[in-house]
This record gives C-alpha cells, structure tokens and sequence, in this order.
C-alpha cells in the first residue's frame, strides 16, 4: 500500500537549510562553489528589459503605414533620447512636414509597415538577488543563481504576507497565549521582528506598521483583517509579493490560537538575533511556507551538500497539531494509528489516528485532519 | 494505438496524474463486457523531493496489483507489464491523462474579444487548457499594458487567432507585433522556444511567420473562424494537444519516461472529460451536463443540441480556492444553504484555515454542512460562468423579432435548462457525500434543473480514464461508464414558471416499480422524495396546477411518462426558478430543516 503522508511545519532548533537562489531570468553569478555569503550579499544581478512603449508614428504623421519606412530617420536597435526626432513626414511639396518623437529614453524595439507602429523599449531596469541567509555556495546555476547551505534555526508558518526581510528578533509578547495588541508594540521595536502569541488585533498590527515594524509572527489573526490590510481579499494562498509595510507570518492559523509552545520557547531562545524571514505561501503544487530562520556560526556549517532525504510518514508518538474542527489548534501525541477506516461524525468513512492531547483527551481523529510537528 | 490492438483489447491500465493524486483503474474484459474492476491511488510525485511523475505511476499501479493479485508491473522497474499475459499478468494497454503540475497553461489572443478571441478561447478550453489570459484589441488595455501581462504569464503556449480568412491585417499583425514585443518565456523553463499557434487569416501567415517565427516555435493551423458564421476548433485542438505532449509534457519531470509507457498519447484531463462527455451525448442522443469540482478550479462541460463546451472556473474550489467561493459568492450566499445559525467571523476563520490546510475533510456533521454549503455557491458560480460563455457565434447576423427583444438575459446560453437530459457531478465533495441524496440536493440547488432531468455522479473520477480510453477503443468506453462510472441519483422535476405563492403548484401521479402509487397536490416551496431504483423506471403523469407552469411537456400542459429512479429517486422540487430561500433567518433556518428532513440528507433528528 502507498504510504499515508500528512504533510507537516517544521519547526527545528537545528536543521541543514538549503537555499536556491535565483533570478527572474538569465544574469549573471557574483559568487563560486564553496564561498561564505552573509545574508545582504549579492550574489546574482541582471537587467530586466525595460518597459515597453508602442506608438503608432503612422497615425501621428498622418502617413499610409506603408510609408512609415521612408519616414523613419531612426532604425530597429537604434538608442534613442526621450524628445529625439524618429520620423518626419515629406509634407506636401516640401511644406507641412510632421515629425514623431521617442516618448521614452530607450532603444527602437520594432517598426511596422503594416500597422503603423514603432515599438520602444525604456532603458534596462536592474535586479539584484542576495543570499537571504548567511552560509556557503554549494553550487551555481550557471547565467541563474546559486544554492546556498546553512545551519540555521528553521520555524515553518503556515501562512504569510509580504517578503523577504532581514531583522532582529524581539518578544513582544510574555507568553503564547498572550495577544499582540496596541499596547505591545512599543517604540524599541522599531526596525525588528516582533513576536506575538495566539493572536494579533488588526491596530496591534497596523501600529507596528505605523512604527516601522520589519514584521511580525504570531500564533493567529482574523481572516477578514488581510482585507482590512491589504484592502482586497486573498482567495487563493499565493502570497509574498504584497505591499503591507511589513512581514506577517501567522504560524497557526486564522481565529484566536496560542502559538505552539514549543515554536514560542524557540522563538525566545532566538531573540536578540538576527532573522531572515519570508512571508511567501503558495499551498498549492510545490509548497511554500512561511519562515523565521536563524543561521548559526560559520564553524557550524557543514562543509558538503547534506541530502535531506525522503519524507517518512506519521508514527506513533509523533506531536501533532489539529488543524481542523473540533480539534483545531490542540497538540497532542499520536498514541495509535489503526488500519481500518472509522465511519466519522459527518457519515463518511476515513483512516484515523488516535492522539492524546495536552489535557489528556484522548480523540480519533481523521489523519487528513493532523499535522506533524516536525523537529 | 493500432487497429488490431483495440481489437484485441483484453485488459487496460488506466491512470490519471492529478495535482496531488493518482489514480489508477484497472479496466478487464469480463464475461464479454469491458468492467472496471480495481483502483488504486497514490500520492502524485511530480513534486520535489521525488520529480519523477513515474514513481506515483507505479504506486498507484502496485496498489492494484496487490489488490487484485493481477501483475502489472515489470521485473526491471521499466513500467507497465504489456501486453496481457496468460489473462493473470500485464495489461492489453497503459494509458494516462494528467493534470499535474497546474495542468495545461494557454494564453490566448484574436482580434475581437467576443468574436475571433472567443473561439480561439473555445478551442484551448475544449483541448483540456487554462486560459490565463484572453488578449484582444478591444480588451479594454492599452498596448502597453498588454504587454507587459503577456511578459508577466509564463504560459505553456500562446493560441493566436484573428480575422476570417482574408480579413482584417492590420489587426491580426498588430496583436502578432505585441507578442513579439513582450518576448514571452515559458513557464518551465529549460531552454526551448515558447509554442506560438497561429489559427487566425490565412492570408497574413507569412507576415506572422515574419514576426514570430525566430523568438518562438511558431506553429499555423487553419483559421478557428474561417468565415464568421462557422467555427473551425479542430485543427487548433489537436495542434495543442501535440505542443502539450511534445514541448509541455515532455519537461515536465518524469513524462519523457511515462509518455514511453503509454500505448495512446497523453492528453490533459479535462481534456479526456470532455470527449467522454461527446462520446455519451452523441450516442444516447442527449444533452449533457457534467461538473467536476475540485480543490482548486471547477470544470464545467456541456453538450447541447451536439454543441460542446467547456469553462473552467480556475479560482472556484473545495480547499485551494475556498476563500475565493467566499469572496466571490459572498457570506450571505453561502450562509442561506446551512441550516443552522453561524458566527460569521468564526465562519471566515473557518474558510481561510480549509485555504490553508486544504487536504483536510469535515469531521463533524456540522462541518459537512458548511462544506456542502460552500459546494453549493462554488457549483452555481461556476455554472454560471459557464452559461455566459456557452453562446451562439457572436457577429453573426441575425434576423431578430419583437419577442426576442423580451428575452432575459442569459437566454443567449446555449445551456437551456429544460432542454437538459442528464446532469452529471464529479469531484469529492459530490462523488464522496456520506449520502447520495446529499449530492443530489447539492446539484439541485446549485444548478437549478427545470422540467425533468436525471441526476447521476461519477463514482470515483474515472471520466478522465475512459475519456483517453473512448480514443483508443470507445465501446469499451462506454460500457464502462454507463455500469461503473456513472451512479444513477434518479429524476429531478421542477416546474418552471410564475408561481404563486403558497398555493398549490403541481399534481403528482406516480406508479412506482415496487407497486406503490402517489396522488399528491404540492404546493408552492416544497422539495420531496419518492425512493425508485435504477433498474426500473416509474409511471408519471404530472400536472401543473397553476396556468403557465411548465414541468417540461410545455406551459399549462400535463407530462405523462417514464421516470427513471436511482440511489436516490424522484425528487420534485416545487420551490419556483430561480429557487427561492428567505432571506429572514428566522424564516429560512425552519424551511431549510424541513427540506433537510422532507429528503433525509442527514441521519434521524439531525437537520
């Protein structure tokens, strides 16, 4: 029988993290096998293509498009300044000549006869990739980035808004039930990533964003604030590229749930310390999450590629967390993992494990419905 | 396939590469007629740290062989055992369909949105295609614009239509220009030339051919709208469904492999839905509606008056895109389905935490509830869209009358709702319901059927398995679906028309197999169920009660016939079209529990 595999967060006080670090397109590598990067380094740049300005030059000379060849004093590729004259009507017996001039700075993409229109291109826009995290090139993708290997701190969220960002780690909260309001975010904050508890009110994170907060991590908040936030609706969880003011990684989930002790005793161990965090989340076909990660020393690194290796399945004694009603948010421990499917509240037959959770509950639960915590 | 293979066809491996599972079928020659007989899953793998869509193959494959003691795969690791051997080992044939890794990703562009853009739009949808974006140049963009979304797309391949043969130039080149102009990349990358396919005028190919030919593959097929009046899909179908196996399949990892193993070319999922849905309207002589809802998108399919078509709603889903049902439908649309009352804020949290953990299923009855309600609004909004697109040619002129003038809208659709025969669902939350008369409630609800219409479900989503196969042997096919595939509900019937409120709407006469008869006046709002299996059709004559209403025999006028039962029965739904639900919760929570109770949804006392 194929193996049953739940998917987990890992959240790993020491783990080998590996890194691909890429451009948009082809560029060029700063770095080589073997180097040591820190976290704002640059490894790879390039230039993306400048945008792209179409101007029927036909219509503004009132000419045939056919013409537009013998209008034209500039050629394909040629490099233009915004206001250079490109083309000029013959006018009539010498007189009413028009002219076009280049809206932009850039060079002559395309000119067509049949429609009209000259096509430019702005001047180049550079890109520049850095290492997120500090460590050691394990390999370089020729013309696209490299993969960088560190010994870091990793504590997977669940889900996130806004990107990377690089900052200190700072409690603002005592403990994880606690929630993250006004009244934690404090002026020495400022520039740091704050750590909430089970949840962050929506003026708790719109005065970190007020005080300049690089982002927050918390145990929950509401599903209506990203509207709140963001002003639209996030309907599907591909996320990074948003424009919050900070970065928000929720490690839990939506509603009110205290953060998993042990992901709030890490993220105490690890304050005072500079994070690399990501709020990116794409849950569909090649999984994002979330993270916080801390790299440790140099010394630390390993020096050669460490394969992860093949996920493995639930066993018994694994922690898990709920993720779905009614025991959504609850740890617990697997106890046992029967064979045979158990006809469920709702009338439909699945596999299940049994967990005992913190309070000595002792529950059947769907394992569709359980997360490993993975250490 | 040859000729003489289908011929001989004992036995057939089936799979579907789905975004997170395969699914493997076993298909056996039994007593004279094609079954299915095994399935088998496992998790998909195209995904790191596997990459190799081949290991989820055989899984899935080994599944069944250890279920049904049958060998299936070969000593060598190299795949599939064919052909059968001595009737205990191999299979006659492999074939696979997928959808993994995103399925297949077209951008599509035409002159005129509704007119040349449209069917190019029809074309990528029939061939099993996403459409990431529908270019034209009365898209409401500027050029500019245009371009810099066709720079951000990383499609599998750009579809180009426009102008009939030997029209508009100008316009056709002008869309050709920005392609170029926004220098396209492909979405897996690997250094190959983004498929470009050309299906537009056939007098300006070789201006295309001038501007696309060296930045991309370019490939011309005849024009998808030759002449205004006609539709030409064909050509531009099959020419995508060869770029999918040989540019997009073949770097996805693992399908160089697969598509070795395979005795018929790979095709997209929805694809191979969609031709089992001709295959089954043009042989019963019926209009089909078929739904298959999942966690991210929402395919729907239609055959009318033998018109084919296809919409995928590609942000309308059970997990991956719940949050978006919500969005789009809006809580009070989906709170009017739960019969019960709702923290709203909890509800939300609810929905965005199935968004983010989306492989989790409703323990509760309360939460299969909530699912189901969900299901209703994401069903009806991808219906919805599906009836906008599913039209007649636009730009083709028309004598019009005063009457058509009086037409509401929507009635352009080519979906008619009295006209359809059979509706049938597919996906989890419908082929998977504890009950079968929740599914059937659910289809009813969101599809809102008029007149007289079997209901019917795929029992575990092998459309797409004998999709493929109805390509290489279609009575196989066809026996398959009709003895294994499909699971008959029963008959829905639903006067259509003005009714009056709390009067009596519709006399019901049934003759059922087991005896029994019914003589019942129903009035206004009602939903009931009478038990009739599959086998045996019951006796109807149905009278409308009030003058103009129409149970599908014509305005006013009585239906006397055959109704064919199933798991579920004969379901008369009296609650007027569109269905009316209070929006009072007071009102609604004890018309929802009666309907709940009046068809036994949910077990004894539970509403």
């Amino acid at each position: 029988m194929a193996a049953i595999f739940t998917p987990g967060l890992k959240v790993s006080e020491h783990t080998v993290l590996v890194k691909d670090r890429r451009l948009p397109i082809e560029g060029e590598v700063l770095v080589e096998v073997g180097q040591q990067v820190g976290a704002d380094e640059i490894v790879a740049r390039t230039e993306l293509p400048g945008k792209i300005y179409p101007v029927n030059v036909a219509n503004q000379l009132a000419i045939d498009p056919g013409r537009l060849g013998e209008a034209m004093i500039k050629a394909v590729g040629d490099s233009v300044a915004q206001g250079d004259v490109v083309a000029r009507s013959p006018g009539l017996f010498g007189l009413f000549k028009s002219e076009a001039t280049a809206p932009v700075s850039g060079t002559i993409e395309s000119i067509s006869t049949i429609t009209g229109q000259v096509i430019y291109q702005a001047a180049p826009i550079p890109v520049e990739v850095d290492a997120y995290i500090r460590g050691r090139v394990i390999e370089v993708i020729e013309g696209e980035g490299c993969v960088i290997q560190a010994a870091a701190t990793l504590i997977q969220g669940i889900f996130g808004l806004g990107g990377e960002v690089k900052a200190e780690l700072a409690m603002a909260v005592e403990a994880p039930a606690d929630v993250l309001d006004v009244s934690a975010i404090t002026p020495e904050l400022a520039g740091k990533i704050a750590v909430g508890g089970s949840y962050a009110t929506l003026e708790g994170i719109q005065a970190a964003i007020k005080h300049g907060l690089a982002g927050i991590v918390t145990g929950g908040f509401d599903y209506d604030e990203i509207k709140e936030l963001l002003g639209y609706e996030v309907g599907v969880a591909i996320t990074g590229g948003e424009d919050l003011g900070l970065t928000l990684i929720v490690t839990e989930g939506f509603g009110k749930i205290q953060m998993a002790p042990a992901t709030f005793a890490l993220l105490s161990k690890k304050a005072g310390s500079r994070a690399s965090i990501n709020g990116a989340t794409q849950i569909r076909a090649g999984v994002i999450r979330p993270e916080v990660v801390v790299t440790f020393d140099d010394e630390q690194m390993p020096a050669d590629r460490i394969d992860p290796g093949e996920p493995r399945g639930i066993a018994i004694g694994d922690e898990v967390r709920g993720i779905r009603a009614p025991w959504f948010g609850r740890l617990g421990e697997v106890t046992d993992l029967p064979v045979e499917p158990v006809v469920l509240g709702s009338g439909s037959p699945a596999r299940v494990m049994e967990v005992r959770f913190e309070d000595g509950t002792v529950a059947r639960i769907p394992r569709a419905n359980v997360e490993v915590i993975e250490q | 396939m040859s000729e003489r293979l289908s011929e001989r066809l004992r036995s057939v491996l089936a799979t579907d590469c789905g975004s997170t599972t395969t699914k493997a079928i076993l298909i056996e020659l039994v007593d004279g007629e094609y079954r299915q007989t095994w399935r088998g899953e496992a998790p998909t793998t195209v995904e790191a740290p596997f990459e190799d869509v081949t290991r989820g193959v055989l899984n899935a494959a080994q599944e069944i062989q250890e279920l049904s003691g049958r060998k299936l795969l070969r000593d060598d690791g190299g795949g599939i055992l064919t052909p059968e051997q001595d009737g205990s080992a191999g299979v006659d044939a492999y074939i696979s369909t997928s959808s993994a890794g995103g399925g297949l990703q077209v951008v599509v562009g035409g002159v005129v949105r509704s007119m040349s853009a449209e069917s190019a739009m029809r074309a990528a949808l029939g061939a099993g295609a996403i459409v990431m974006d529908t270019f034209a140049t009365n898209d409401k963009r500027q050029a500019h614009e245009q371009i810099e979304r066709i720079r951000q797309l990383r499609p599998d391949m750009i579809l180009l239509a426009g102008g009939v043969d030997g029209g508009t130039r100008k316009h056709v080149v002008s869309m050709a220009e920005r392609i170029r102009a926004a220098r396209p990349r492909t979405r897996l990358g690997g250094g190959y030339n983004l498929p470009i396919i050309f299906a537009g005028n056939d007098e300006v190919r070789d201006d295309i051919e001038a501007l696309l030919a060296g930045v991309s593959a370019l490939e011309i097929v005849d024009n998808v709208r030759p002449v205004m009046e006609t539709e030409n899909l064909d050509p531009a179908r099959d020419k995508i469904h060869d770029l999918f196996m040989e540019h997009v399949m073949a770097q996805a990892p693992g399908y160089a492999k697969l598509m070795g193993w395979a005795n018929a070319p790979i095709m997209p999922t929805p694809g191979a839905v969609g031709l089992i849905m001709q295959t089954i309207a043009r042989r019963r002589g019926i209009n089909v509606l078929g739904v298959d809802i999942g966690g991210a998108t929402t395919d729907v399919f239609s055959v009318f008056d033998g018109h084919f078509n296809r919409t995928v709603s590609a942000n309308l889903g059970m997990s991956y895109s719940v949050s978006n049902v919500l969005a789009e439908a809006g809580l009070p649309m989906i709170l009017r389905w739960v019969p019960f009352a709702l923290d709203e804020k909890g509800l939300r949290n609810r929905i965005g935490n199935k968004m983010i953990r989306p492989t989790t299923i409703p323990e509760t009855l309360e939460e299969l509830k909530v699912e189901q309600a969900i299901a209703r609004e994401a069903l009806r909004l991808a219906f919805l869209q599906h009836r906008e697109f599913a039209v007649g040619l636009k730009g083709v002129q028309k004598q019009r009358t005063i009457a058509d003038a009086f037409r509401q809208i929507g009635d352009d659709s080519l979906v008619q709702m009295m006209k359809l025969d059979l509706l049938v669902g597919s996906g989890g939350v419908l082929s998977h319901a504890p009950r079968r008369v929740q599914s059937m409630r659910m289809m009813i609800d969101a599809f809102a059927p008029e007149g007289i219409t079997e209901l019917a479900v795929d029992s575990i989503f092998m459309m797409p398995h004998l999709g493929v196969l109805s390509t290489v042997q279609e009575d196989a096919a066809t026996q398959v679906f009709e003895r294994d595939c499909m699971i008959y509900l029963g008959t829905c019937v639903a006067p259509r028309g003005e009714q009056r409120p709390g009067r009596k709407v519709l006399r019901v006469q049934l003759s059922l197999p087991d005896g029994a008869t019914v003589d019942e006046e129903l009035s206004d709002g009602e939903l009931r169920l009478w038990p009739c299996g599959a086998d045996t059709p019951a006796t109807a004559t149905l009278t409308p009660l009030q003058g103009r209403l129409d149970v599908g025999a014509g305005p006013g006028r009585a239906f006397e016939g055959k109704l064919r039962g199933g798991e579920v029965g004969i379901v008369i739904d009296t609650r007027g079209r569109p269905i009316v639900v209070p929006d009072d919760p007071t009102v609604r929570v004890p018309k929802l529990e009666s309907w709940v109770r009046d068809l036994g949804e949910y077990p004894d006392g539970e509403t």
